[in-house]
């Protein structure tokens, strides 16, 4: 008891380090990359054409230490970075972190429903098509692949162009209400089940093909049940490997599905920060986004840990 | 392709597993991919060959005009004809495609390989630098990228490249790790050979193999990075006529020509499918070698 109580703190403590490691590094490329654009560094933070007024500049450069050596430059960012102060943003006039946070909730919102979706579409169709139904399985590959390659962007604008423009079902753009979330949701919520419904199905065929399946089948159980007690199981593991790719792909997805369907959110203020060159709220989001994969990585492993009791011994 | 899938060991190396199959380059799904990557060739290459009318004259006469016989993709706000716009396009996306490979290509293998053979300090210094670049999404990269250097059909090359060598440079240092065990390394090192030459002459040959697999399809997959960017205003500017700078302003359109996005958005969507197609296959192929 001891002793798994102290190789939990051992294990919280290797992934805190781990967190922090990947936060210091996205601070620093943030810095160099800052550090690389040629001109005058106050007129680059506030994107170049921002009017800046001399009290707000001797702000900057103080908070920045712009007069400073470098190294006390990047200590400086480092420390405020590290406490969540990003300065603020230019374009909207108020703290980075506010900004982020309020973009938040839509992009959520629109993540967690995508999300969810994929996973059950994903769930759905490994089940029914892992090592059997040829036809179906066959013809659910074509289609996996070829959602796939597709953009993102071209998967909304045919539903945009099909289901709002033709058919008058959904509203064309906006935030308002659950029926302008359904087809952003849809959107981005195909790509992700397609990945998904491969590798789950892949790790269900697997899982089957081992010896415990034989023994869950000599026992009467029948196979339906076998797949989604006993192989569901081993198939999310091959997910483990998937969660970069995934959450990439929800990120990216969502900047992508937000522009061609005109949602607020984090993908609507990245782009905006990138065009007007908004750099502390370009910094911001790039941390954020470092801590997000971090934190989603840490929650990961947890999960794990409790699907597969194998793991608890090895790491223990 | 394969017998009963339930009778085999390993059903998810189903396709790769090889006895009394057709030849893999006569199998029946990459004819058309193949076909279609050598029309993009022949359209980069050549786009005059391929239509008369060139991609930038305006005709007020015929805007917005719907697919059909004298314009075969339509016609946009201004009159210039889509298809002609899709062909001519095909060079600069295309281009951006495999230049951002080759610089992904390149960045991944001086990584990967310093991250497998430098001193150890730097070695260690560098696999934490791989795996904090795999920590963010390639399109942020990317997005980064564009903001440090500015929007441009050289920056969106470069920014897409850039993006993608971490993923890239962990492929080659797993690779890299194996070959570096090997008996004919061993043997190099026994010769007393200089570690340049057995790193350039032994270690990297072996490691390109697997880097060409994913190198084709990312081929595909930064020519979507790409019209991506565009597509967001963030990659190659509008007078182009680059494939996402296309769809991007055929969106203002939907409602009343909803062709202006969709056409050329397919165009990309096939391209990618052929290239990952192809490239599948190339794994196929090469994955029947390892098992004669």
């Amino acid at each position: 008891m001891h002793g798994s109580v102290r190789n939990l703190v051992r294990w919280g403590l290797r992934h805190l380090g781990v967190i922090l490691a990947v936060l210091w590094g996205a601070a620093t490329i943030a810095f160099v990359a800052l550090k690389l654009i040629p001109g005058d560094p106050v007129s680059i933070l506030t994107g170049g054409e921002n009017i800046v007024d001399e009290a707000e500049r001797a702000v900057l450069i103080q908070q920045y230490g712009l007069d400073q050596p470098l190294a006390v430059q990047y200590a400086h960012y480092l420390g405020n970075a590290l406490i969540g102060n990003f300065g603020r943003s230019y374009q909207y006039r108020q703290p980075v972190i506010d900004v982020i946070l309020e973009a938040a909730v839509p992009t959520l919102q629109l993540a967690s429903s995508a999300i969810l979706l994929a996973l059950c579409v994903a769930v759905a169709n490994a089940l029914a098509t892992a090592g059997r139904r040829r036809v179906l399985r066959t013809v659910l590959s074509g289609f996996e692949l070829a959602l796939l390659s597709s953009p993102v962007y071209w998967i909304g604008i045919v539903l945009l162009a099909l289901f709002s423009f033709q058919l008058h079902w959904f509203p064309v753009t906006g935030n308002d209400g659950v029926a302008a979330l359904v087809l952003p949701v849809i959107a981005l919520s195909l790509p992700l089940a397609a990945l998904l419904g491969q590798v789950l199905r892949d790790g269900l065929e697997e899982a089957l093909s081992q010896p415990f399946a034989l023994t869950v089948r000599a026992r009467g159980v029948s196979e339906t049940a076998l797949r989604i007690r006993h192989g569901l199981r081993h198939a999310a593991l091959a997910v483990s490997t998937l969660t970069g790719t995934l959450l990439a792909g929800i990120l990216s997805g969502s900047i992508l599905t937000e522009t061609v369907f005109g949602r607020s959110g984090i993908g609507q203020i990245t782009l905006q920060a990138i065009k007007t060159r908004d750099m502390p709220l370009v910094l911001g989001l790039v941390m954020m986004s470092a801590l997000v994969f971090a934190v989603i990585n840490l929650l990961v492993d947890a999960v794990y840990l409790v699907i597969d009791p194998r793991l608890r011994r090895t790491t223990a | 392709m394969s017998g009963d899938e339930r009778t085999l060991a390993s059903p998810s190396r189903a396709g790769l597993s090889g006895n009394g199959q057709r030849h893999p380059w006569r199998a029946p799904g990459l004819l058309f991919p193949l076909a279609f990557v050598l029309l993009l060739a022949v359209a980069m290459c050549a786009p005059e060959w391929f239509t008369v009318l060139a991609p930038d004259t305006v005709d007020t006469d015929a805007i917005l005009l719907p697919p059909g016989a004298g314009h075969w993709f339509g016609t946009d706000e201004l009159g210039r004809d889509l298809f002609s716009r899709v062909i001519y396009g095909t060079s600069q996306s295309l281009t951006i495609g495999i230049g951002a490979t080759t610089i992904a290509c390149l960045g991944g293998i001086s990584l990967g390989t310093a991250a497998s053979l430098a001193p150890s300090l730097l070695r260690q210094l560098l696999v934490r630098l791989i795996d904090i670049l795999l920590a963010f999404p390639e399109l942020l990269l990317a997005l980064l990228v564009i903001a440090v250097l500015g929007r441009g059909p050289v920056n969106t090359l470069l920014a897409v490249g850039l993006s993608n060598i971490a993923g890239y440079a962990r492929l080659v240092r797993s690779q890299v790790l194996q070959v570096k065990l090997s008996g004919y390394v061993e043997h190099a090192v026994a010769l007393g050979e200089h570690p340049w030459t057995i790193v350039i002459g032994h270690i990297v040959p072996n490691t390109i193999r697997p880097l060409m697999i994913l190198a084709t399809i990312g081929v595909g997959t930064s020519v979507l990075a790409a019209s991506a960017l565009s597509f967001l205003g963030l990659g190659v500017v509008p007078p182009a006529p680059e494939w996402g700078a296309l769809l991007a302003d055929g969106r203002n359109f939907l409602e009343i020509a909803p062709w202006l996005s969709l056409l050329p958005a397919t165009v990309v969507a096939v391209s990618v499918i052929s290239i990952t197609l192809l490239g599948r296959r190339l794994q196929v192929l090469l994955a029947k070698g390892d098992t004669p």
